[in-house]
């Protein structure tokens, strides 16, 4: 349980954040609230020569509403998500998540951040940020760049970050009036990853879904969009049959793995399980906004 | 006026708990000494392996690594093997092969501990993999490798041992109308405590005393070994046991990291240390249950149990280290007819070798009465739905009655007290059963599922008689020694070892309830060799039934003692004082009374002629029997129909452990037993694959329950006082963890059972109930 050696920065700006991972090509890694690259260090499954700590980098720790949408600086803790009024209000799926990301202990460091740049397919803010179509800022030596969450997943473990850049901060458009969203997550106990996690947000014209945002955790590689389930619902009545119809879309979109969590089989009848429960949420939310 | 002592029966706060709660606590690894030395350990990546050869050159070459120690060194010193408590032997680092993954292979001694971690991966080891054994059922087939070649019987079969009347069992399951069987397999589990295993050893050249700091639950048997096996005289080895953080059974071995230390430190003259991590743990060190049990129970078709046959094969891992009373390889399983009256029974266990670390500690169950419990108390639910009876009614009809105490089981057991009824119909009124069994029918109709299940335990504590226990030939009774100071102040210290039970303050209550000092001023000192009286140490419930008899008796020594002082104080005669009210006064004469604080000054300061001075008593406490503590546990599960989870809706724990000392300690030991009983039913497990690579080897996969996943747990209690015992205790540190795990899987068995269902192996989890659901179409989102 002791890693190997490794040097430290903190820097104090971004610039010099940026800097440092160029200066060290491939050898640097960033460092955020530790929660999963201190274990792989500790294990030594990971063995980078320079960790360079963005804690003392300013203006990443923001939480807030601006031009018609939420920021989440990188540097956001998961219990500051956790505890927002702001969240607790109008982005219930956010609030669901950062409430069963591993446990009250992991949450006062661990970053929202990092656990989507960490893009391991078993974290669960990715798949939110899929159902809600967040997009990531990323700063490096050739400026600021915006990627969609779709783009920015790329594989496990695998963003569409450079080595040198930086997620700055995830920015989800604020939902539209009529809007609900949720997470749910099953767990093998609390702390856990996902054995299946699914994020949901619809829009209601009425009674029928103007709008469906879908993501699934644990169920592929990365976390994933299950496509044909969100584009049925679009102009469907919100109704048990066109949700449990979008859950079966969404289970065969899944492509889950045997392991200790569960067989194959029962990860994907939990796709079906919790989609059918996420929407049903998601949608008893959208009727009382 | 009668003297607070705060003595049996009462809610003392923990003696402890402000040392601990302030961070004050003194472990193993809070201890640093001078030149100290640290130690690390290379472990192997394979589960069966040749070793064709070692080169630690790179690792030497290291700044700040002193010494790398391989087998071929111990060898040398003829230290490379050592005996186990169960009269195997184990490597102690291995010469040629290693026989299961994360075991010892080389340890690196260095000024630093994060040089020594550095080092570790700095060894060259060639390895030749060899085809691993991992089923032990498959193990025993003649065609298996064999896992322990170095001994003389060319087999992975350790050992028979069977208990019982076989010829009488077979008559009667010939002529029963109902016969239930069932595979049941009892998964390996660990007992996680929250210290991991470490040591300081520390030689000392000037006066040749070994003294080393140990994680340890039995330091006085340890020396007795280390003294025994390393030629070095007793009195110059000190073992201490200094705070524990948590032992349950998994700090009884002696384990390889303990002897590498100490040699090295032999070697080097300087104290070397030892700590495992968390990962180290959790892999190598020694693992309990693993019992692949197939049980059958015969019954009239009244449901009257005539008799119950068990065959086991136990994995042992590949050394047999765990710590069972020597004539007892498979514990106390032959308990297993539990707490019904049965004309017959026969058990068998077969002992097997695979290449997996050592199996088969008690953890937190006396010895294997966790696999007797939860193999009775599933065939007696089996049996029920064969019957189609309700399990509570073939329960109170099977118990052994309250009047047929002391009873002689049919496996040769003499159970002292015991009122099952009394404790199964006080559960069953608190938990409203038939109420619960309406809601069930109801919820059944309905398509929901819920479900009940019993428990109703005997456990077999408190080992033991000398006539029959003993571990390595040393006999296990257990220890007290008082002494009184002048001012009404004592110290006792006991031969048994705490590791978060609580002794300071339990311990101090007996002698205060026997002195009559206020518990305040009574200290309780353990885990020194050097201080302490011998004693075979705290595992299997054993402390109260022994040494807190021991402490009784050692006080009334005292008292027998002090009331020759009393009447020479009082000046009457010795005939006419008597104890009342926890002081010594004239008989009939209230106002002429001696506090034990007015004794204990006398004997200092006014001691009679051609009487000794001082107040003090050793007793060294040979039990005439074992306690049988026993309870009745009622869990109400709700299944998901989505997912298959299983949750506890309501856990009811009536125990009954004789009288009791604390009440508080008791409900703590309870409370945390439950959880430690729900775990393997519903949490944890470990498993291997093919090659033998352990699947939950961190805490990502071990599933240890937290404060999140724990029920409300709901306890109460009935008080049948055990006869022999000095105080009427039975010891209850193990009840809840043996108890709770049948009555969760009956709950779930219960839930399921009007699908065909019979059993479940635990864990029993969501994937596992799902799977029920969906066959019968009973699954929904
Ligand atoms: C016991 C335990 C249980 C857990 N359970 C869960 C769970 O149930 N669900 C869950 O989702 N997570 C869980 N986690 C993971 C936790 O949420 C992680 O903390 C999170 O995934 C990563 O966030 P971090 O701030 O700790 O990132 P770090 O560990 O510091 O970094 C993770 C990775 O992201 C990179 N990175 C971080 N920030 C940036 C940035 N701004 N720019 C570029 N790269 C960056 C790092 O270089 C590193 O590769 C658990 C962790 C623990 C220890």
């Amino acid at each position: 349980m002791i890693p190997s050696a490794f040097d430290y920065a903190a820097p104090q700006s971004l610039s010099e954040a940026i800097s440092l991972l160029q200066g060290n090509a491939g050898q640097a890694k960033v460092l955020a609230g530790g929660q999963s690259l201190i274990p792989l260090l500790k294990f030594r499954l990971a063995g980078p020569e320079l960790l360079v700590d963005l804690r003392k980098v300013p203006a990443l720790d923001h939480l807030e509403e601006r031009d018609g949408h939420l920021a989440i600086g990188a540097m956001v803790r998961e219990s500051a998500l956790e505890h927002s009024a702001l969240i607790a209000s109008r982005y219930p799926a956010l609030l669901d998540t950062s409430s069963v990301v591993a446990d009250p202990l992991v949450r006062n460091y661990a970053t929202v951040g990092g656990n989507v740049a960490h893009a391991d397919p078993a974290n669960d803010h990715p798949a939110t940020m899929l159902a809600l179509r967040a997009t990531a800022i990323a700063n490096g030596p050739n400026g600021q760049r915006t990627i969609s969450i779709d783009d920015f997943l790329v594989d496990t473990f695998e963003t569409a970050l450079a080595p040198d850049e930086v997620l700055m901060e995830l920015r989800v458009p604020r939902p539209a009036a009529h809007s609900g969203s949720a997470y749910v997550k099953l767990e093998r106990k609390v702390g856990d990853y996902a054995i299946i996690g699914v994020a949901a947000q619809v829009t209601l014209d009425g009674e029928v879904c103007a709008q469906a945002g879908l993501g699934l955790t644990n169920a592929a590689p990365r976390a994933l969009r299950p496509r044909e389930a969100e584009t049925f619902l679009v102009g469907k009545r919100l109704d048990e049959e066109s949700i449990r119809h979008a859950a079966e879309l969404a289970a065969s979109a899944a492509d889950p793995v045997s392991d200790l969590r569960g067989p194959a089989d029962y990860k994907r009848a939990m796709v079906r399980t919790l989609t059918t429960r996420a929407l049903r949420l998601a949608a008893q939310r959208a009727r009382q906004a | 006026m009668a003297v607070a002592v705060q003595g049996m029966g009462h809610s003392v706060k923990r003696k402890e708990d402000p040392r601990f709660l302030r961070g004050k606590g003194n472990y193993v690894d809070d201890l640093k000494l001078p030149g100290m030395l640290y130690m690390d350990i290379l472990r192997s990546p394979y589960a069966h392996a040749n070793i064709k050869g070692i080169d630690a050159s790179r690792a030497l070459a290291m700044p700040g690594v002193l010494a790398v120690v391989t087998g071929k060194d111990l060898d040398a010193a003829g230290l490379a093997w050592m005996p186990t408590l169960m009269s195997d032997k184990q490597m102690v680092l291995p010469v040629d092969r290693v026989v299961y993954q994360a075991q010892e292979v080389a340890a690196v001694i260095a000024t630093e501990r994060y040089i020594a971690a550095d080092a570790i991966t700095q060894i060259d080891v060639d390895y030749e993999p060899l085809t691993p054994v991992v089923d032990p059922i498959r193990a025993l087939d003649p065609s298996s490798p064999l896992v322990r070649p170095d001994r003389e019987n060319k087999t992975n079969h350790i050992w028979h041992w069977e208990a019982g009347d076989k010829e009488a069992t077979d008559r009667l399951f010939e002529q029963a109308a109902v016969v239930a069987k069932e595979d049941i397999y009892i998964p390996r589990i660990h007992v996680c405590s929250i210290e991991t295993c470490g040591c300081v050893a520390s030689f000392d050249r000037i006066n040749g005393k070994l003294t080393i700091w140990m994680t340890t639950q039995a330091p006085h048997a340890i020396r007795t070994v280390f003294s025994l096996v390393s030629g070095i005289p007793e009195h110059k080895i000190r073992v201490i046991s200094p705070d524990i953080g948590g032992g349950f059974g998994g700090k009884v071995p002696v384990y390889p990291g303990y002897v590498i230390a100490t040699v090295a430190s032999l070697q080097t003259g300087r104290p070397v240390k030892w700590i495992e991590d968390r990962s180290e743990n959790l892999q190598a060190d020694s693992f309990a249950r693993d019992y692949h049990i197939t049980a059958e129970l015969a019954a009239d078709a009244d449901g009257t149990m005539k008799a119950l046959r068990v065959k086991t094969v136990a994995d042992h891992g590949a050394f047999d280290a765990a710590a069972n009373p020597s004539k007892f390889p498979a514990g106390l399983f032959s308990i297993c007819t539990g707490s019904y009256d049965m004309q017959a029974a026969h058990v068998e266990v077969d002992g097997v070798y695979t290449n997996k670390p050592p199996g088969g500690v008690a953890y937190r169950c006396s010895f294997r009465v966790t696999e007797a419990v939860h193999a009775v108390e599933r065939m007696v639910d089996s049996l029920a739905l064969k019957l189609e009876m309700d399990p509570a009614e073939l329960r109170l009809k099977n118990f052994i009655p309250p009047e047929k105490f002391p009873y002689k089981s049919a496996t040769g057991w003499e159970y002292d007290s015991g009122n099952y009824p009394a404790a199964l119909h006080k559960a069953m009124e608190r938990i409203g059963y038939q109420d619960l069994r309406r809601e069930q029918a109801e919820k059944r109709a309905r398509g929901e599922l819920m479900g009940i299940g019993i428990s109703t335990f005997t456990e077999i504590v408190g080992a033991g008689p000398s006539h029959t226990f003993d571990i390595l030939g040393i006999k296990m009774f257990d220890s007290c020694e008082i002494r009184i100071h002048p001012t009404g102040s004592a110290i006792v210290r006991i031969g048994v070892q705490t590791q978060g039970q609580g002794h300071e303050t339990t311990f101090a209550q007996i002698a205060a309830e026997e002195l009559g000092l206020p518990v305040a001023n009574i200290t309780v000192e353990h885990g020194d060799t050097d201080t302490a009286p011998y004693g075979l140490g705290t595992y299997a419930s054993r402390s109260t039934p022994t040494a807190g008899a021991a402490t009784a008796i050692a006080a009334r020594k005292i008292r027998e003692k002090g009331k020759l002082l009393a009447a020479h104080l009082l000046e009457a005669s010795p005939d006419d004082v008597e104890w009342v009210d926890h002081q010594f006064q004239v008989k009939g004469d209230p106002s002429r009374a001696k506090t034990m604080a007015d004794i204990a000054f006398a004997a200092y300061t006014n001691h009679p002629q051609g009487m000794e001075a001082g107040l003090e008593a050793v007793d060294y406490y040979d039990p005439p029997n074992l306690t049988f503590p026993f309870g009745a546990y009622i869990c109400v599960v709700d299944i998901d129909r989505g997912t298959g989870e299983v949750k506890i809706r309501r856990f009811l724990a009536v125990d009954d452990c004789g009288n009791i000392i604390n009440p508080m300690i008791v409900e703590g030991q309870i409370h945390g037993g439950l959880t430690m009983g729900m775990a393997p039913a519903l949490l944890e497990e470990i498993t291997y694959d093919e090659a033998g690579n352990i699947r939950q080897g961190t805490f990502m996969d071990y599933l240890l329950p937290t404060a999140m996943e724990t029920p409300a747990w709901e306890t109460d209690k009935t008080c049948t006082p055990s006869p022999h015992h000095p105080f009427g205790a039975k010891g209850v540190g193990e009840s809840a963890t043996v108890g709770a795990p049948p009555a969760i899987a009956n709950a779930v068995v219960d839930a399921l059972s009007h699908l065909g269902v019979t059993h479940m192996d635990i864990p029993i989890k969501p994937w596992m109930v799902y799977k029920v659901l969906e066959e019968h179409g009973l699954a929904q989102p």
